[in-house]
């Protein structure tokens, strides 16, 4: 485990999360990307602020930015989640963090599917979301209580790795000790990188060559 | 490969928290970097190496007249942004009118940034094409940009490693785009997760630098965040003399160094999947995500052919929005438009054969557009120095100036709702190209054909050759 000092808290302010309870939204397609979460038009800015609006547009708005009622997000009953019970690949696709970015800003804090694109589970513990790995008969015992109940609730428990409802369901996650810390406490990551900067002007000096760029004289820029 | 790489990069490795490994070129471009300037600068922090980092504007920029003012603002903002963190932080800065500008991918390897043995990184999935040289490559998010800005390294943990061989020969008129879209549709979008893929065999070895960055440039369509090729003959010959490659005794002595990367016989890997070359035709994608792929000899799958619910409601759903009928014949789908470029299929060998195709021909009436994007300016003054541009334009072609354009739409280069397209790009996603618009994947040849025909064709009744 970590000790936590001061300093190595994060200054962009990314929200700590502990223990989370939240009403559920389904979002049954496999391999949902990136694409869908946040389209290309509204890559090109230069903020991290303001995404959820654009989340999943294509999908969420007909012509005119007029709410598509055949999309689960606009369904009254799921309005408020801040749970998503995904599928299988979740966040596949391109690296743009705009997709966590704007699954936080609608309001999502914890994410659980059957398994994770690799470069969008790293994302997510960037911007204090909790992505939640359970096994396919699991997440399908999920989708089934969602349609089941309306209203449904989970709770997220970081610290004993446990999602559970109020109906006596409770399900066991696993997740890296190291991730966990960071969401847990909100620390900077990159703080903790620094404070290896006697190791790494080390590593720079003794042993790495290519740590220097050859240019050809005539080069033109 | 990926081990000797990994170890070698090792800032400090303790138990219980990831790995610190170094970062030895960074690239950066206007689309996911801005978030990450701006994080460094409020916690005051600088970016540590500026002579390891390379920026280049190319997801936005227009392909048609760049001497005219931008008429996007949101896109001018972030071109100046671009130039203006680059200079507050002394990064050199490839920008829209730069004689070497073009796809980030593509000048990386082309000015020879891209070495053997490096770790390089950029805030863009497709980082993976850099793996061809025997790097390790891989995407990053803007938070990961910044942390690299600042430190010059990347909390790590090791990723397992999955060999795959292509045995044998390709056939005549199958390109480095059909086997790895072959491979995609066998192991599926997320076989790759958790990997590191390293391609082998005969049939990888016989290609060229460009055909081997395609193979590597869609490892991450496969999940896997990065793909490598062991450096050989054909590596350091593309190397030689490049603009940021070693020369002379130096030359010798870092090829001396890249010859021990190659995986050691015997070596381990978490996973070994094996191919037969041979037995692989030109590849189109029918669905909405390239391992929905099939051979042009064959017919728009039944989703009910599909034994996992999951998937059959997926396909049903692609179908859908593809307006496609289980049973069509491939050969009976006819496209609107065909884009030629993005880093996966814009290099000077794939213009070569799109020329050869359509060399005295011209595209089909019902065509409403041909574009050839190259993907740098760099490629662009090649082809035209062989006078490509001059087929292509009699061909009907339109001829282009280089960027990322209609593989992700960010520029005006967009696919119109409802429209098909026959595209050498890397990504077949609902509204990819476009809102509303239907991609399907293909290699140069192949989409220089569906041109020409204004449907897909088997490129292989043409005789031409995918590579020289």
């Amino acid at each position: 485990m970590y000790v936590i000092l001061p300093s190595t808290r994060r200054s962009n302010a990314m929200q700590p999360i502990s223990k989370h309870t939240g009403l559920v939204m389904p979002l049954d397609r496999v391999n949902v990307d990136t694409d869908q979460m946040v389209p290309k038009q509204f890559l090109k800015a230069l903020t991290r602020q303001g995404f959820g609006r654009n989340l999943f547009y294509d999908w969420r708005y007909l012509p005119g930015e007029v709410p598509n009622a055949q999309f689960v997000l606009n369904f009254p009953r799921y309005r408020g989640a801040s749970v998503l019970l995904a599928r299988a690949n979740f966040g596949c696709g391109s690296s743009r963090e705009h997709a966590p970015w704007a699954l936080l800003d609608y309001g999502f804090r914890v994410i659980i599917a059957p398994s994770f694109a690799d470069i969008f589970y790293n994302n997510c513990f960037k911007n204090g979301i909790l992505p939640i790995t359970l096994p396919d008969a699991q997440v399908d015992e999920l989708f089934r209580r969602v349609d089941a109940n309306e209203g449904y609730q989970l709770t997220a428990d970081l610290p004993n790795q446990t999602v559970s409802d109020t109906q006596g369901l409770k399900f066991h996650f696993d997740i890296d000790d190291f991730r966990k810390t960071v969401l847990l406490e909100g620390l900077d990551d990159i703080g903790l990188t620094l404070k290896h900067e006697g190791e790494i002007t080390a590593f720079e000096q003794r042993l790495h060559p290519q740590a220097t760029v050859y240019e050809a004289v005539d080069f033109k820029q | 490969m990926y081990d000797k790489i990994w170890e070698s990069h090792l800032v400090r490795n303790v138990s219980g928290e990831p790995s610190l490994i170094y970062i030895d070129r960074h690239l950066v471009h206007e689309g996911t970097s801005p978030q990450a300037f701006a994080g460094i600068e409020a916690a005051g922090r600088k970016v540590r190496r500026p002579d390891l980092t390379f920026a280049v504007m190319d997801h936005s920029v227009p392909t048609k007249n760049r001497e005219l003012p931008l008429v996007d603002d949101n896109a001018r903002l972030q071109f100046e942004a671009l130039a203006r963190n680059c200079k507050n932080h002394g990064v050199r800065l490839f920008d829209m009118f730069s004689r070497n500008q073009g796809i980030v991918h593509i000048i990386g390897p082309e000015l020879g940034i891209t070495q053997p043995g490096l770790t390089i990184v950029c805030g863009d999935s497709h980082t993976s094409t850099h793996g061809a040289f025997g790097a390790l490559a891989f995407g990053i998010g803007t938070s990961e940009v910044e942390h690299v800005l600042a430190s010059q390294c990347l909390q790590q943990d090791r990723s397992k490693t999955m060999l795959v061989k292509f045995n044998g020969k390709r056939a005549q008129g199958v390109s480095s785009k059909d086997l790895i879209l072959a491979l995609i549709g066998k192991i599926g979008i997320s076989g790759g997760t958790g990997h590191v893929i390293e391609y082998g065999g005969e049939a990888i070895s016989r290609l060229s630098m460009d055909a081997r960055m395609t193979i590597c440039n869609m490892s991450i369509e496969g999940g896997a965040r990065a793909g490598m090729v062991a450096p050989d003959q054909t590596t350091f010959e593309y190397l030689e003399g490049k603009p940021f490659v070693p020369r002379g005794r130096e030359f010798n002595f870092v090829v001396d160094q890249w010859m021990e990367l190659p995986s050691d016989f015997g070596a381990k890997f978490d996973k070994t999947m094996e191919l037969d070359a041979a037995q692989i035709a030109p590849q189109v994608t029918w669905g909405t995500n390239p391992g929905m792929v099939t051979s042009v000899t064959e017919r728009v799958p039944d989703p009910n052919s599909f034994r996992d619910p999951d998937e059959q409601k997926a396909a049903v759903r692609a179908l859908e929005y593809m307006a496609l009928r289980p049973g069509t014949p491939i050969v009976d789908i006819s496209v609107d438009r065909v884009f030629i470029g993005s880093c996966t299929n814009s290099r000077l060998e794939d213009l070569r054969a799109v020329a050869r195709v359509v060399r005295g021909k011209h595209v089909a009436r019902s065509l409403k557009a041909a574009l050839v994007v190259p993907g740098s300016r760099v490629v662009k003054a090649k082809a035209e120095a062989e006078g490509l541009d001059r087929i292509l334009r009699e061909a009907g072609f339109e001829w282009r100036d280089a960027g990322c354009s209609m593989c992700i739409g960010m520029n005006e280069d967009v696919l119109p709702a409802g429209e098909r397209s026959a595209s050498t790009s890397n990504r077949n996603f609902e509204g990819r190209q476009g809102k509303g618009s239907r991609t399907h994947l293909v290699s140069p040849i192949m989409a220089a054909a569906a041109a020409i025909a204004g449907h897909f064709v088997d490129v292989r009744d043409l005789a031409v050759d995918a590579t020289e």
